[in-house]
């Protein structure tokens, strides 16, 4: 009869385990290689086109502009006296921290407003509000370099129509400030939209019910249940879009390619304008460099307030 | 005084599906309601009507003896405990509960006050620090419950609160929640589809089917004399069981006559009520514990005859014994020590003081 | 009740009656109006594009009267761009261009996204937060080093060097829908198919991509759109107007010193547009789908 775990008749070996742990063993470790065979390609991808350019961009960034002779940080110093460099600098930040309030702001209302409505007109609407992120933005700028087009302004005709006069959107520095990050809002508030739609989405109807019966307006569900519901989507996102507007290029380049006397110039034009058409490589490496450690800033802090409370409502 | 009054109320869908009917029912001050029914029978959108979080279509909905139906839920002075608990997971237990308060600006020293002693009536002081996602499923309805209590409402509403526990926690839950009601003796209206919770919470029960009430009433009254063939089957577990039979008039004494041959004499007392049936079809209505093996015959309107069950099911305490009669199944409970075996015919007596005739059309008991 | 209590608590209701009907209906107005004006933003450039494509360049150039309006509308631009001169090599570069980057994208993530979510091997959960981090590094950084990696390549100026680096812009995230869509499909199955005796690649191919579809879809709609727009990198890599994509094409071609061809330009861009916004149309659900699958999955 049973002798503890193992049942064996007279005359049959009791247990084969040994043989069992070594096909075990033997499985995982092909499963292991296998699986590493399949992430390859990826790691080909990352490891060549990003990790070693990246790497190498930080080594041209410290040759000269032949790229005979190894210079250290000289670009870098270079480019923190130049004036034009410190605008750069303060221009790429205003552009991103503004365009990125502007977006989230209209996402935000968007997204309410569109939360609100029934099923069946919300598809519609928001099949609408989408078109400016689905055309891509090197084509949508050409559209608005012709409605901000010195002479031929549509924007201006309108603008007449009230009785304001003409507006130099691009050829004056403030409006050209303006118009740049106008275009950007116009291009992401859409993400933003549809970010936060799904964001409030997935908030359960039955604890705005449970706020609705402890006494909270509108307003206050808004503050006490739908905000801190979002939160983790509403910081990744506004992450995800500060690093993306922060490198941005297409749009500045086509609307007014850094101009008006470089008042608009942001890291990515501005390394292309000194790199690639003016010839200085490691200048324009140094210059697209000094976005990395404000990026990683950004994204280091965002990302541990987010692990956190991830950890804190799951379950 | 926190009486809920429900006049005429109807709940009608866009394409006019109607979800509530038109119901009418008065719950006094103090009182505990249990709404019981199966799905959809338009319990919970009753209950959500009270709350506020549906509209009312027509009829009106009173609670101290103010219409509410154009009021927010945040005016109408009542707490609710969801079926999902619904605590905020990002608040700890003590700001779940504290959370009603906060937004009405009551003062912290009240607050703390009425929080610590909801969390000593219901045991979970310990629980006050913890976020949601730390706590078992009792002691998150536990907090929902607490939240409600804090509020020191008119009424509270459950709804189906025991629904997403085991069913161990849920015998347990029971009890607390009467121990509650004791304690604290708010109105409440309790929405449920089991039916042993409305007859252990209530102290009056409605049930409900489709749409409209069957029968209202204290569970023992629903249990021994309901009103309708719904009722009786809803209400008792194992269900009643309903053999079609018809009634015969035998000169001055009524006879019931059963599938397999099988008369039983219609007790004297009830002759006069069951005359006008005479010579129709009408279902027979008695409980499993009305069917028991032969024992204390010597009482009155007890029937014997003979069934040969089909499967038996040992239940401990007693044993179920399920027998076929034609197309009816029918549930007898006899004594554990009783032999019964599938296929081998046994006595079965029939206590007929606790018989129902049912009229098959219209399901009124008669 | 009796009367007298009854009539100060009816007065405090009056205020309120009809007060849930009163909320509901002005906040429908005010989102309706919202929603319209924001409408209203978002289209008219495209609109614009439209208006302008349709005129001749004596309209364009005429500078009376309304700019929103065609006055004698004309396909002459489209007319010119599809017969002469090099739109419509553009046009057909970018669709070789973008179908090439679409299908190395889609075979390096299904691939890195199955092993990574399925497969517990050492280091997968370092590579899945390194694939998310490789979006601090990006083309406006990228693309200096590059210049002068594609030259030593011997790939300036050629397409072949947009399909070798767009990849850098897709596979990161097209991995990271990828994976979210895998994890979501249920252990049992994996457990079921070892069971019936198949491989790895079997279980892939005939279990994981078709129920995983949805999710491939929306990877897909991401890649395409991701390199059909594609600027930067064709704006310094490709120098003769033969080997152009469209994006730096139309601007490129269009603008000879001084003169601006608008009607032109505003066609081509309406053209180039149509691609991705055909695909929003008609796979509107997986595209945001695309978008989302960060945020509800986490």
């Amino acid at each position: 009869m049973a002798d503890g775990n193992v049942v064996t008749a007279p005359g049959v070996p009791a247990a084969v385990a040994p043989p069992a742990t070594g096909a075990l063993h033997r499985i995982a470790r092909r499963q292991s290689t296998l699986a590493f065979l399949m992430t390859l390609p990826l790691l080909a991808v990352i490891g060549g086109l990003v990790a070693y350019p990246f790497f190498y961009a930080v080594y041209l960034s410290m040759l000269n502009k032949r790229m005979t002779r190894f210079i250290g940080i000289e670009n870098y110093t270079f480019l923190l006296s130049r004036e034009t460099f410190q605008s750069v600098i303060w221009q790429s930040v205003i552009f991103a921290v503004g365009a990125v309030i502007a977006k989230a702001m209209i996402g935000f209302i968007l997204a309410h407003v569109l939360h609100a409505l029934p099923a069946k007109g919300q598809r519609k609407w928001r099949g609408m509000l989408l078109v400016p992120w689905v055309i891509p933005p090197a084509i949508s700028t050409l559209a608005w370099w012709w409605l901000f087009d010195p002479s031929y302004s549509a924007i201006n005709w309108l603008v007449a129509a009230v009785g304001v006069p003409p507006v130099a959107w691009l050829g004056e520095p403030s409006w050209a400030r303006f118009s740049v990050i106008l275009v950007n809002v116009w291009y992401g508030a859409p993400f933003f939209m549809i970010m936060y739609l799904a964001a409030l989405k997935s908030v359960p109807d039955q604890l705005y019910e449970a706020a609705a019966i402890d006494g909270a307006t509108g307003w206050q569900k808004l503050r006490h249940v739908t905000v801190p519901m979002m939160r983790n989507i509403i910081s990744i996102t506004v992450l995800f879009s500060l690093i993306v507007t922060f490198a941005n290029f297409d749009i500045v380049r086509i609307l007014t390619n850094g101009g008006p006397q470089d008042k608009t110039h942001i890291f990515g034009t501005y390394a292309f304008q000194v790199g690639i058409q003016s010839g200085d490589l490691p200048l324009g490496a140094s210059v697209s460099l000094f976005m990395f450690p404000i990026l990683a800033i950004f994204a280091i802090f965002v990302l541990r307030g987010v692990t956190r409370r991830s950890k804190e409502m799951a379950g | 005084m926190a009486q809920v009054s429900i006049r005429k109320v109807v709940k009608a869908y866009e394409g006019g599906v109607q979800a509530v009917k038109g119901i009418d029912l008065e719950i006094a001050d103090h009182e505990f309601v249990v709404l019981v029914g199966p799905s959809g029978c338009g319990k919970s959108t009753t209950l959500r009507m009270i709350a506020g979080l549906e509209e009312i279509t027509s009829g009106e909905i009173a609670i101290g003896g103010r219409v509410v139906n154009d009021i927010p839920p945040r005016d109408r002075d009542i707490a609710m405990v969801f079926q999902n608990y619904a605590l905020y997971p990002h608040m700890s237990v003590f700001d779940n509960m504290a959370f009603g308060l906060t937004l009405r600006k009551f003062a912290k020293e009240e607050i703390r006050r009425r929080v610590e002693n909801a969390a000593r009536i219901l045991d979970i002081t310990p629980l006050l620090d913890r976020k949601p996602k730390a706590l078992s499923g009792g002691q998150r309805q536990r907090v929902a419950m607490g939240r409600a209590i804090v509020r020191d409402p008119k009424v509270f509403l459950f709804d189906e609160p025991l629904s997403n526990l085991d069913a161990k926690l849920r015998v347990q839950m029971r009890t607390e929640i009467k121990k509650v009601h004791q304690t604290v003796n708010t109105t409440t209206v309790y929405v449920t589809h089991d039916q042993v919770e409305a007859m252990t919470l209530a102290d009056r029960v409605v049930v409900m089917n489709h749409g409209v009430i069957e029968q209202v009433g204290p569970p023992q009254e629903l249990y021994h004399r309901p009103t309708t063939r719904f009722v009786a089957g809803f209400i008792g577990s194992p269900a009643m069981n309903f053999i079609p039979a018809q009634v015969e008039n035998g000169s001055g004494a009524l006879r019931l006559n059963l599938p397999n041959g099988i008369v039983l004499p219609v007790p004297e007392e009830r002759t006069a009520r069951y005359t006008p049936v005479a010579g129709k079809e009408v279902l027979f209505g008695i409980r499993p514990e009305h069917l028991t093996e032969p024992k204390n015959l010597d009482r009155q309107n007890i029937a014997v005859f003979e069934l040969t069950p089909e499967v038996i099911e040992p239940m401990g305490m007693e044993t179920l014994v399920h027998l076929w009669l034609q197309g009816s199944e029918v549930c007898s409970r006899i004594d554990p020590t009783t032999p019964a075996e599938p296929g081998r015919p046994m006595q079965v007596a029939a206590d007929l003081n606790h018989m129902h005739l049912i009229d098959p059309q219209s399901g009124r008991v008669l | 009740m009796s009367a007298t209590t009854a009539a100060p608590a009816q007065a405090q209701i009056y205020h309120k009656a009809g007060s849930i009907k009163n909320e509901r209906r002005w906040a429908m107005i005010g989102a309706y109006i919202a929603l319209a004006v924001f409408v209203v933003f978002f289209m008219f450039p495209p609109f614009h594009m439209l208006v302008t494509s349709l005129k001749s360049s004596a309209e364009i150039a005429d500078l009376q009267g309304n700019p929103w309006i065609v006055r004698s509308p004309t396909l002459e631009n489209y007319r010119d761009l599809l017969t002469q001169g090099n739109y419509v090599l553009h046009f057909r570069n970018s669709v070789i261009v973008t179908l090439c980057v679409v299908a190395i994208t889609m075979v390096v993530s299904i691939l890195a996204a199955f092993a990574l979510a399925r497969m517990r091997f050492w280091g997968s959960s370092m590579l899945a937060t390194g694939v998310f981090l490789t979006y601090l590094v990006p083309e406006t950084l990228l693309f200096i080093p590059l210049f002068q990696i594609i030259g030593g390549l011997g790939l300036y100026n050629n397409l072949l060097a947009m399909i070798l680096i767009y990849p850098t812009l897709t596979v990161p995230f097209a991995t990271w829908i990828m994976i979210g869509y895998f994890s979501s499909i249920p252990k049992e199955l994996d457990e079921a198919a070892l069971i019936d005796g198949a491989n790895h690649f079997q279980m892939l191919w005939k279990i994981f991509i078709p129920v995983a579809l949805p999710g491939i879809l929306a990877a897909t709609i991401f890649a395409f759109t991701v390199s059909w727009a594609q600027f930067l990198y064709p704006m310094a890599f490709l120098v003769s107007s033969e080997n152009m994509v469209l994006t730096v094409g139309i601007v490129s071609d269009l603008i000879r010193g001084d003169t601006f061809q608008w009607g032109k330009i505003m066609a081509g861009a309406l053209m180039a547009a149509a691609p991705p916004l055909l695909v929003y149309a008609f796979l509107m659900d997986y595209y945001i789908a695309g978008l989302t699958a960060g945020a509800t999955k986490g």
